[in-house]
């Protein structure tokens, strides 16, 4: 029995914490950079796809429907080794500051597809009524966008958008293909080594929790959040 | 589109269109000159040669390398879906039980693995019994240990050989696969029994049926009409998250088209790259196209009074909130 103990034992895992908060910060790194870029990015794809000029619906479309049936690993291994490496498209002459710039543009741009769509879905959950409503007691173009439509369809995309960037969080684990030292990386470092076997099952506690203080309360926010402003109609 | 009014946009009128016939050229011209930048930079770095792309056009490698790949990819997701379907199903069902003690550990299991990233539980399956087993054998355990491996665990391939337990990468990745989509799809079954109107259960009771034959012939019968077609775009999920046995060495589409062909044909990954993603889309595309159908004919059908669950292929629900979100849903 005693030798069932030691698997529990923390100390390994103390001993080597300094490496685990390097990964998770190294991880909230990514997701923060992430988070901006996609939103970004997922603005612009939607207002793309509404738009009146076929050659941007077009270009949103393809790009919508490329990024999201592709693979975020092969889309981050395209980013790190294809774009990176054999194009030779850096960000720095530093390799590890480039690795980390293409893992964050790769992981937006990916997570900007699903922004995009969610950001669209929103506003096609506005009845058309509203929109003739607003210009027949005489609003112009740009207010009744301001004052009508987009708060309607901002409220209506919380809990999607919510998902959408809780999803990107866990995703960032998938930057170890690109070459990008976040929490998976540090963690594979540690269990391959030999004198730290019999922290590994504090080891993915430890992990397992990390994450879930970074996304259980993200995920309750939001759904508190779009329960609240929800639309009634 | 562009003659009728949205809700963003009136019709236009001429100036309008005059306008929107500029933005088209304008918007056109920066997109040929940003495709244009893109094949000037592949040329400089020669990227258009022929060796590179020739490997495609060789039945050998189609043969050898990616389709093998492409039917470990299908293995695993087809073994993956029908397993994380049933777990769905008895964990979503669960969570909707009316004794507490079933309810709060199903929903415990159901929120726990939809918080953690799936490589992190790919990585568990992967690694987690290889580091424990020698200390568990030595243990009083270790007869168990063994001939629960033997008898149970052997037909996923696992091996246990003096004491150590070698978990093979499909194993790992089909865990993984499981328990996390089982979890999204747990809540998927829960939301599609919830979005059933009480009328219908109350209307179940009263001709006597009891907790089991409401659900088993009034509620379940509706929720999997309401549900079919978010079920089938969480397939779409679990075939791309099959990619992540990259990382694992798992010899899937991604391992045999993205690793192997550059290995042995002058390392041209952009190539690679972009069969291998063809492949992806044209699969998931076609998966999407069933499930839009499916939407569409159940939206028709007048089987249900409840409303069809989106087939739409975006982020699967975060812990802490409900599939069915907005308002309205519980």
């Amino acid at each position: 029995m005693e030798q069932l103990l030691d698997l529990l034992d923390f100390g390994p895992f103390f001993d080597h914490f300094d490496t685990i908060l390097e990964g998770f910060w190294a991880t909230i790194r990514l997701a923060a950079a992430a988070a901006v870029l996609s939103l970004i990015i997922g603005t612009v794809l939607a207002a793309f796809r509404v738009s009146p000029i076929p050659v941007l619906r077009a270009v949103g479309t393809v790009y919508v429907n490329v990024l999201r049936n592709t693979p975020l690993t092969l889309v981050l291994l395209m980013c790190s080794l294809g774009l990176n490496d054999t194009l030779a498209l850096t960000f720095s002459s530093d390799a590890n500051t480039s690795y980390y710039w293409w893992a964050v543009l790769g992981l937006s741009g990916y997570t900007g597809a699903f922004v995009g769509e969610s950001l669209r879905s929103g506003i096609n959950t506005v009845p058309l009524g509203q929109a003739e409503a607003a210009r027949s007691i005489g609003l112009t173009f740009s207010q009744s966008l301001r004052m009508i439509i987009l708060p309607q369809a901002f409220r209506a995309v919380i809990a999607p958008l919510g998902s959408v960037f809780i999803a990107m969080i866990k995703n960032t684990t998938v930057a170890i293909a690109a070459s990008y030292a976040e929490i998976a990386t540090q963690m594979k470092s540690l269990v391959d080594l030999p004198s730290f076997a019999s922290g590994t099952i504090p080891l993915f506690i430890g992990v397992a929790v990390g994450f879930m203080i970074l996304t259980l309360p993200a995920g309750f926010f939001s759904g508190w959040l779009a329960k609240r402003m929800a639309v009634a109609r | 589109m562009t003659r009728e009014a949205t809700v963003l946009f009136d019709a236009p009128g001429p100036r309008a269109r005059a306008r929107h016939r500029v933005l088209t050229a304008v918007s056109g011209l920066v997109l040929l000159g940003l495709i244009a930048l893109l094949v000037m930079r592949l040329n400089d770095k020669g990227q258009f040669a022929k060796e590179l792309w020739d490997p495609f056009l060789k039945a050998d490698v189609w043969k050898n390398l990616i389709l093998p790949g492409l039917w470990n990819t299908l293995k695993a997701a087809a073994l993956a879906s029908v397993l994380s379907l049933l777990f769905g199903v008895v964990f979503g069902l669960g969570r909707l039980s009316d004794h507490w003690w079933i309810r709060i550990p199903a929903g415990a299991v159901v929120e726990f693995f939809r918080a953690i990233p799936l490589l992190i539980l790919i990585f568990l399956a992967f690694f987690l019994p290889n580091k424990i087993s020698p200390v568990v054998a030595e243990s009083p355990f270790g007869t168990f240990q063994r001939v629960l491996v033997d008898n149970f665990f052997s037909i996923f391939g696992v091996e246990i050989n003096a004491g150590t337990i070698v978990v093979p990468a499909f194993a790992a990745v089909v865990f993984g696969l499981v328990m996390y989509n089982g979890s999204v799809l747990a809540e998927v079954v829960r939301a599609g029994v919830l979005s059933i109107p009480k009328g219908q259960s109350e209307a179940a009771y009263s001709i006597g049926l009891r907790k089991n034959g409401v659900m088993r012939l009034i509620l379940l019968p509706q929720a999997v009409t309401v549900m079919m077609p978010a079920i089938v775009s969480q397939l779409v999920v679990v075939l791309k998250d099959t990619a992540l046995g990259f990382i694992i060495a798992y010899a899937e589409l991604l391992q045999a088209g993205f690793k192997q062909v550059p290995a042995n044909y002058h390392n041209n990954i952009i190539q690679a790259g972009i069969v291998v993603g063809i492949i992806y889309i044209a699969i998931n595309m076609s998966i999407s196209r069933i499930a839009t159908w499916l939407e569409a004919r159940s939206r028709r059908s007048r089987k249900t009074a409840a409303r069809t669950m989106g087939g739409d292929v975006g982020a699967p629900p975060a812990p802490g909130m409900s599939v069915a979100g907005g308002p309205g849903a519980a």
